[in-house]
């Protein structure tokens, strides 16, 4: 296991500072429990469920709305159930989409079981064959501030693969009403 | 980028597809998400065709629903194309369309059923408009062409108006047999 990784909770939370007017969307488990760590905001879309769908919805929001930035924060479990979403987003080449995987190699949510990153399959990569813009991978939060520019600024698609620690972190709640979180993420859009 | 001929699109029967087309651009269609099928292939090259419609090809078709609520959030509407076969593909992700309330509207060509002459598609075939409606849809079958703008007009209407999930599933006597044994 390498030494250094990142505290999920602070690199999210590093990530959302002054995000202004960026469209988040995160995956079921922890990576909502971080989005929503970091300051509930009505321009996230909570997911808790879905599992495998959190970047095309990325793709169908960054198509609907190429003025705006899109981020798709989520896990690596969420992340290789969705993989040909890679080759779809890669088709069509949104500029304004960027996705982020929480990589701790992990099935945080249902007892730690070693998912396929653990063995070496490296999302970086995949994300690099399915023609992104950018891929790379991330481990130190002093890398923190490149990442958020690119989320701002990078051309995409570009894909972030963080290296998290496997630790557990307390549960931070959001809404889990999929009609209340719905609409309040498109008043606020649409409020802008 | 199209293949200079193709004997599907010359087998069927222009005027129900184009009918399909006319609604989603009347309802305001912007975004179509589909896995090819034969049966669906004018109507997406008509959308293909169409600068007003992003055209989206799906590795699978659940692909599609993730596309329709990202869609939907994005203050676009969305329609999904698929085969019968990919209805099974869905099923746990429909469940964002219902638990959200994202209006869609997905268009299914049959097979499995009329005249099939594959067994391997029976089993799904036979169970698609089940599933559909097990998974919160409002299902509308239509057989005869006559009968496509209409239906397919209202279940639009429905869908979006409403934010409600609508499958139209086009039936193998519509699509017609002879396509599948040229």
């Amino acid at each position: 296991m390498d030494a250094m990784m990142l505290d999920r909770r602070e690199f999210v939370r590093e990530l959302l500072i002054d995000r202004g007017d960026l469209l988040v969307i995160s995956g079921l488990g922890s990576a909502t429990y971080d989005a929503a760590a970091a300051g509930d905001h009505p321009l996230n879309f909570y997911l808790w469920g879905a599992m495998g769908g959190t970047a095309m919805i990325g793709l169908g929001l960054a198509l609907a709305r190429p003025d705006r930035r899109v981020a798709v924060i989520t896990g690596d479990g969420d992340f290789l159930m969705g993989l040909g979403s890679l080759a779809t987003i890669g088709v069509k080449q949104p500029k304004n989409l960027a996705i982020v995987v929480l990589d701790n190699a992990h099935y945080g949510e249902t007892g730690m079981q070693a998912s396929a990153t653990q063995a070496g399959i490296d999302p970086v990569a995949m994300a690099l064959a399915c023609r992104f813009k950018q891929a790379r991978e991330v481990s130190r939060i002093e890398a923190a501030a490149s990442v958020r520019a690119l989320l701002h600024s990078g051309e995409g698609p570009l894909l972030i693969n963080a290296r998290i620690t496997s630790e557990d972190t307390p549960r931070v709640l959001p809404l889990r009403d999929g009609h209340a979180i719905k609409q309040r993420f498109i008043d606020a859009l649409n409020a802008v | 980028m199209h293949s200079p001929t193709n004997i599907e699109t010359a087998n069927i029967e222009a005027s129900w597809p184009d009918a399909i087309y006319a609604q989603l651009r009347r309802v305001g269609v912007r975004q179509v998400g589909y896995v090819p099928d034969a049966g669906h292939s004018r109507l997406i090259k008509l959308c293909q065709d169409d600068p007003n419609i992003a055209d989206v090809v799906l590795t699978t078709e659940e692909e599609g629903v993730g596309l329709v609520a990202g869609a939907a959030l994005g203050g676009q509407r969305a329609a999904l194309l698929m085969q019968s076969s990919g209805v099974g593909n869905c099923i746990n992700m429909f469940s964002l369309l219902r638990n959200c309330g994202f209006g869609c509207v997905v268009l299914v060509t049959m097979r499995g059923e009329f005249g099939e002459f594959n067994p391997w598609q029976v089993p799904m075939g036979s169970i698609t408009d089940d599933v559909l409606k097990l998974s919160g849809f409002l299902t509308y079958r239509i057989d005869s062409s006559a009968d496509v703008d209409d239906i397919v007009g209202a279940g639009c209407d429905m869908a979006f108006d409403g934010n409600l999930q609508v499958a139209i599933l086009l039936s193998q006597r519509l699509i017609g047999r002879k396509q599948w044994t040229r």
